[in-house]
């Protein structure tokens, strides 16, 4: 595919080490008059004007400025012959300059590419000039929204106007920044550069020079990603994460400009990927459709082979969703050119992701959902509702359903289990019918759990989350659903309310989104017969059922913690036995008692998350031991049927 | 068979005569695992222990369920590598081993280029020595 800078630059590694070597000698360069005048400016900018040669810091800068890959600059400074006469003589940083240009644009690093009309170099602003963006660079390949502002830009003077507004002069100063020329090649997706680079713009809160370093990022990014490429291949679309991602490192200066941190459009494009793959958005990928998928991108596959070392945290042949995110990221980054790290960036780990994505959903949603006092299931719907549309706004669609659900969920439950301790006074005014029916609905609403509820545990307490591997690679009910537990329990410490009900676990983020009401006939319909008649019969009595049968009822809606339901049940149901004496009060006290109970609630929750976790982490124990064996028995069977090789 | 998937050594001088050790003790590793016979296979250690000491070394064998084999070479003068560190070192590898066979992108019978693996047992190999 074709890459600005990225491409070529890889290009120009093969290329560069044929060419090396052939240096200067006797190499006549064509310079066009625009050309001779910007080297000129250049070079007189690098080199105070006694000397001869042009300082190597000053040339190291500007190169620098050029957003090409250091091994590129190397090659370059190696073939113009800097580095064999020692300095940058005006013969050196011409040529050099024509190489960089060479580069931009997609060339191979090599004396012969110069040979042909360039474009002028472009330089990001440096930091000690007013400006400048040199020069327009050529249109770079795949870039179809640069192509027609590319040769807009030609002066660096749009540094300044970028530096306050990203958007109207992005066009200018990029060739890459069009916004409104990326939003059509970016359809697909929304991390469009046009976007990425508004998105910078207004993301912008600090001054202009980080606006620049914005617009010079993310021409460079576009530029080496390609990004018209492909918009209905998932390549493609990692490219143009991967520029939005680029635009997000230089426009994050909220995220310390870090390429390996994940933007939220970057995260959405992952997740809808993910979804893709898998619908349920709490279980992981296998291992062979990772694969296919990732192959798709084309990077080869050592590569991709280490970038599955480091994202597969915990080593199960499976990614769940942060890992599956990590992955993506990487891979998307090392189509940018990046070098793959050695060790996964602080800002990918999986629990890093999960906090990420759920905090600031869930406390919107909690705050939401807590703040109001409408009575009933009504006012959880709505709450659902206003949380999730709420939501929606910050952040990506998937946290907000999670969080719409959680809140919901927690709204509900409350009302039908908690009754009384829940601190929503709205709630507790709810009818158990209303009750019932909003726990049920929690369930379904419940889309990323696992995120969700990771992050919330990890927020609230650690004895219930266990680091995310364990939670990630059993995306199984079991650990969603205490992660569910944890974050209830969190948020009631957190808030002094009841911490909202496990949300519900099921995987069908749709479900959730939909109206309540049809969440809550999904519900009776997900949650398991046994949780569903123990709430439905006790339902109005019986709040505290609810909430427990609710949590293994999530389990059971994962599909594969059946099992662990069953158990989590018997200790949940003693709990629930306690609560039901609770309910009485409910109807009649309101907060003041409520929040009594409600910290009763957590105490007892916070308890029967403890025991459900010991038992989920034998359990899971278990499993693991049965799977290693049985990879045991594959890898000799896959030994045996290996093809005799001669050593 | 038994081709090498991967190969180290510290001390790189003389490398070659430690790959030559290493192969002729698979010898002794396909003995120790044939002894005893095939309805026991499944109960066979996987640790074998020392295969033989030399006058230089002494070489460790251990093989997986899966025929893969695993063979160490340590100098004798280092008396203080125990029974038990050499379990641990193999145990290590077995693990790495299986973390890179959950890889899908590696292929069981190619050569490991694995980082994490490389780091794992560099990090084992600066630590015996």
């Amino acid at each position: 595919m074709e890459q600005g800078p990225a491409g070529g630059s890889a290009a120009a590694t093969t290329a560069a080490s044929a060419g090396t070597g052939t240096g200067t000698g006797g190499l006549v360069l064509p310079l066009s008059e625009s050309e001779q005048q910007r080297y000129s400016e250049l070079f007189s900018r690098c080199c105070p004007p006694p000397e001869a040669a042009a300082g190597g810091s000053s040339v190291g800068e500007l190169f620098r400025a050029s957003q090409l890959p250091p091994d590129t600059l190397h090659q370059i400074t190696e073939i113009c012959g800097a580095k064999r006469v020692g300095y940058f003589g005006p013969a050196q940083f011409y040529i050099a300059l024509k190489l960089i240009a060479a580069a931009q644009s997609g060339f191979p690093v090599q004396i012969e590419s110069i040979k042909n009309e360039l474009p002028l170099p472009r330089f990001v602003a440096l930091k000690n000039d007013s400006e400048v963006r040199y020069g327009t660079p050529a249109e770079l390949h795949g870039v179809k929204f640069q192509v027609p502002h590319a040769t807009l830009e030609k002066n660096s003077y749009k540094r300044t106007d970028e530096g306050d507004k990203q958007e109207p002069k992005s066009p200018s100063m990029s060739p890459i920044c069009s916004p409104p020329a990326s939003p059509s090649t970016y359809q697909r997706i929304p991390l469009s550069y046009g976007y990425g680079k508004s998105r910078s713009g207004l993301e912008q809160q600090h001054g202009a020079p980080y606006e620049v370093r914005h617009s010079t990022h993310q021409q460079d990014g576009p530029s080496s990603g390609n990004y018209g490429a492909k918009p209905a291949a998932a390549c493609s679309t990692l490219n143009r994460s991967l520029s939005v991602e680029r635009e997000q490192q230089d426009s994050s200066t909220h995220y310390s400009d870090d390429p390996w941190r994940i933007t939220e459009e970057q995260r959405d494009y992952y997740i809808n990927q993910f979804r893709s793959l898998q619908p349920d958005l709490n279980s992981f990928i296998s291992g062979s459709v990772a694969k296919n998928f990732f192959t798709k991108s084309k990077l080869p596959i050592p590569e991709l082979s280490h970038i599955w070392e480091l994202s597969d945290v915990d080593c199960d042949g499976a990614l769940t969703l942060p890992e599956f995110c990590a992955a993506f990221h990487l891979v998307v980054a090392r189509k940018n050119g990046y070098p793959l790290p050695e060790v996964l960036p602080e800002t990918l780990l999986p629990e890093y992701l999960q906090t990420a994505s759920l905090k600031p959903i869930r406390d919107c949603t909690l705050f939401d959902c807590y703040s109001e006092s409408l009575p009933g299931g009504q006012q959880t719907r709505d709450f659902a509702r206003t949380e999730a549309s709420a939501e929606e706004a910050p952040d990506n669609s998937a946290l907000l359903q999670d969080a719409k659900k959680d809140d919901k969920q927690a709204l509900k439950v409350r009302t039908p289990v908690k009754t009384i301790p829940k601190e929503f006074q709205h709630l507790s005014v709810k009818t158990a019918a209303q009750e019932s029916h909003a726990l049920k609905a929690r369930p379904r609403s419940r889309s990323y759990s696992s995120t969700s509820i990771e992050d919330a545990m990890k927020k609230g307490e650690e004895p219930p989350t266990p680091p995310p591997r364990p939670q990630k690679s059993h995306s199984r009910a079991s650990s969603l659903d205490l992660n569910k537990i944890f974050q209830q329990n969190t948020q009631a410490v957190r808030s002094g309310w009841l911490p909202p009900p496990p949300p519900a676990l099921p995987p069908r983020p749709s479900v959730s989104q939909t109206e309540p009401v049809s969440e809550v006939e999904l519900h009776p319909q997900l949650n398991r017969p046994p949780s569903q008649a123990e709430e439905n019969s006790s339902a109005k009595k019986e709040v505290v059922l609810a909430q427990p049968p609710s949590k293994p009822a999530r389990r059971k809606l994962r599909t594969e913690t059946q099992g662990l339901e069953t158990p989590e049940h018997s200790p949940t149901i003693n709990v629930t036995s306690s609560l039901p004496a609770v309910k009485p009060h409910l109807p009649v006290q309101k907060q003041s008692s409520k929040q009594k109970r409600a910290i009763q609630t957590a105490i007892r929750k916070n308890k029967e998350a403890n025991a459900v976790l010991a038992r989920l982490n034998s359990e899971l124990q278990q499993q693991l031991k049965e799977v290693h064996k049985e990879r045991i028995a594959l890898e000799t069977q896959l030994e045996q049927l290996r093809p005799v090789t001669v050593l | 068979q038994n081709y090498p998937l991967y190969i180290r050594s510290v001390p790189t001088e003389n490398e070659l005569k430690f790959h030559y050790t290493v192969h002729t003790s698979l010898d002794v590793v396909d003995e120790k695992i044939s002894a005893l016979g095939k309805a026991l296979v499944d109960q066979r250690e996987l640790y074998l222990g020392l295969l033989y000491p030399t006058e230089d070394y002494k070489v460790y064998g251990y093989v997986t369920n899966s025929k893969v084999k695993f063979v160490m070479v340590v100098d004798s003068s280092n008396t203080a590598l125990r029974d038990n560190e050499i379990r641990s070192m193999f145990r290590k590898l077995h693990n790495s081993y299986t973390d890179i066979m959950c890889n899908p992108f590696y292929n069981p019978g190619d050569r490991i280029h694995s980082r994490a693996f490389d780091n794992m047992v560099n990090s084992m190999m600066m630590q015996v020595c």
